[in-house]
């Protein structure tokens, strides 16, 4: 079941959008999230979708993928299609006692999990496509005026690299701990939620006493390996903007008036 | 001077909570490795071995008596970067070790922290990747890797980094058969071809035995130190310090005290335990 959580993974690959400069996929993806909010008819999203499954071919990650991505916010998609379908004040086509259903509240409740499960895919394919470090490098570059103002910049996407590296080693571990406390006869499936609640104690025990251990062997490691911090530091990969990112910016910046064009109209 | 590292009455103690007493892990050795030499250093559990090596990289300071590299003191704070440059580290987990999120990035780690330019970082990390036989891995996740392939990256960041000297602590503890052999052939690729001094901390008898010099160590101090074949005729020394002796010596030892045949027992390889054999069956 852990093995699902694919958020925050990278696929390695050579495809235009794998090689875009980092800092212009993160602002072009938050251009794109406001993008999405201000869409509102059905012919927007059908551009916007077809601009994302076209962003999904090229970069050749298997759609399925991006489909499993969606897995672990099921719950938050179904939750919220919910709330705006019964909720939503207008024209009541069905009703029961306090619940009603109104045509606009079918509307929205489509669009809102239309948007959100494009939010969610959007924010993959960034992760999907860029390595963790080439993300927080452009993070990093992106907010380095913020260094001037001695924001710890620097250390913070430092730290954020090093958690996207441990995901995987932390997932493995605790897929053995639950093994391992299984085969000792912990029941995780069945009693009542507070029950199932109580049986996680023994995974999460062990599991933070070695993330802690980790974390202590990796900071003399990376002493080891000459880390100060920001002090003197050098990359190995530049950023430069090419004529990929330009073309990629042109292309945003045209989807982007297509949508205010159609928001005029309604559609 | 010759040593890279030099020991006098080297003592390490544990720091502990007030009103206990301190327990002392090194009690004075006195050690000097030369340049180029390839060393293993055996010991039981809690022989103080793996604190040893964190002293040769200024991990641990001396509580007591002194430990140079390239006659640096270690204990002087405006040293330890130097010190670090100079001696670097392998440790057993490969897990805990590796920082970046892709294999070529990790390698530059070390070198991105000195402030190499981004040219020569390029051309150094593809270079230590190549000696290690890891390149064509150079853009595939650590976490996808065997042990010995992520100890392998591990070794590579190491040598991108050029150091003088390199202290790999039991590099091969974790790892299966294949994941050992591999790795072993790394270092002494180390020391061979790129002629760093490798200091290598291990308790594999079999390990030990393909280095150039043999350190062994017990409750804290030197208890032998000489080559493979003066150290691994000792059988009775090692066995008090509760260490195992090489399988091809074991043979012949054995077979020498029941028999009352004076065989040549210092057979450090398989090879050379079966010519022995062979002419005692005949």
């Amino acid at each position: 079941m852990l093995k699902d959580i694919t958020i925050g993974q990278f696929f390695p690959g050579d495809s235009a959008v794998h090689r875009l400069d980092p800092r212009v996929k993160i602002v072009l993806t938050i251009a794109f999230i406001v993008l999405l909010f201000l869409a509102e008819g059905p012919v927007s999203y059908a551009l916007v979708l077809a601009f994302l499954a076209i962003i999904i071919g090229i970069s050749r990650i298997s759609p399925k993928l991006v489909v499993r991505g969606l897995k672990p916010i099921l719950f938050i998609i179904v939750f919220t299609a919910v709330l705006n379908l019964f909720y939503t004040p207008g024209e009541y086509i069905w009703q029961w006692g306090f619940l009603h259903i109104s045509r606009e509240g079918i509307r929205t409740a489509i669009f809102m999990v239309v948007r959100l499960m494009l939010l969610i895919i959007a924010t993959s394919m960034l992760t999907y496509t860029t390595s963790p470090i080439q993300l927080t490098d452009g993070l990093e570059r992106l907010l380095s005026p913020l260094k001037k103002l001695h924001a710890p910049v620097h250390e913070l996407s430092m730290m954020m690299s090093i958690a996207l590296r441990f995901i995987p080693t932390l997932i493995e571990e605790t897929e053995k701990i639950i093994s391992a406390q299984k085969a000792r006869g912990a029941d995780f499936e069945s009693g009542s939620l507070v029950q199932r609640a109580k049986a996680m104690i023994p995974i999460l025990v062990p599991l933070f006493i070695s993330a802690f251990r980790r974390a202590d062997e990796l900071a003399t490691a990376m002493e080891c390996r000459l880390y100060r911090g920001d002090v003197g530091r050098t990359r190995m990969k530049q950023l430069k903007i090419t004529r990929v990112d330009i073309c990629a910016i042109l292309i945003c910046a045209a989807l982007f008036a297509a949508i205010l064009v159609l928001r005029r109209y309604g559609l | 001077m010759s040593e890279i590292i030099k020991t006098e009455n080297l003592q390490y103690a544990y720091p502990v909570e007030e009103g206990q007493l301190a327990i002392p892990v090194l009690k004075g050795v006195t050690l000097s490795v030369g340049r180029g030499e390839f060393v293993a250093v055996l010991g039981h559990n809690g022989s103080g071995k793996s604190t040893l090596a964190g002293c040769f990289n200024a991990i641990r300071l001396p509580t007591g008596g002194v430990c140079y590299v390239d006659m640096m003191d270690t204990r002087d704070e405006n040293n330890t970067y130097e010190v670090r440059k100079t001696v670097s580290m392998v440790f057993q987990n490969p897990d805990n070790q590796l920082v970046a999120t892709v294999v070529e990035e990790d390698v530059a780690f070390a070198l991105e922290n000195m402030g190499v330019p981004p040219q020569e970082i390029r051309k150094r990390v593809d270079e230590a990747l190549k000696a290690v036989g890891m390149y064509e891995y150079r853009a595939q996740a650590p976490h996808r890797l065997s042990g010995g392939q992520k100890q392998r990256v591990a070794i590579a960041g190491v040598i991108a980094m050029m150091p003088r000297c390199v202290v790999l602590d039991e590099p091969t503890a974790m790892l299966d058969p294949q994941g050992r052999r591999e790795v072993m052939a790394v270092v002494r690729e180390l020391n061979r071809k790129f002629g760093i001094t490798v200091i290598l901390i291990t308790h594999h008898m079999d390990e030990a035995v393909q280095a150039g010099r043999v350190v062994v160590m017990h409750q804290g101090n030197v208890l032998m130190d000489g080559t493979p074949r003066e150290i691994f005729t000792q059988v009775d020394t090692l066995r008090a310090a509760s260490l195992t002796v090489p399988q091809t010596i074991e043979v012949l030892y054995d077979l020498d005290r029941q028999d009352g045949e004076s065989l040549p027992i210092d057979a450090l390889s398989v090879d050379e335990c079966a010519d022995i054999l062979e002419k005692y069956l005949q």
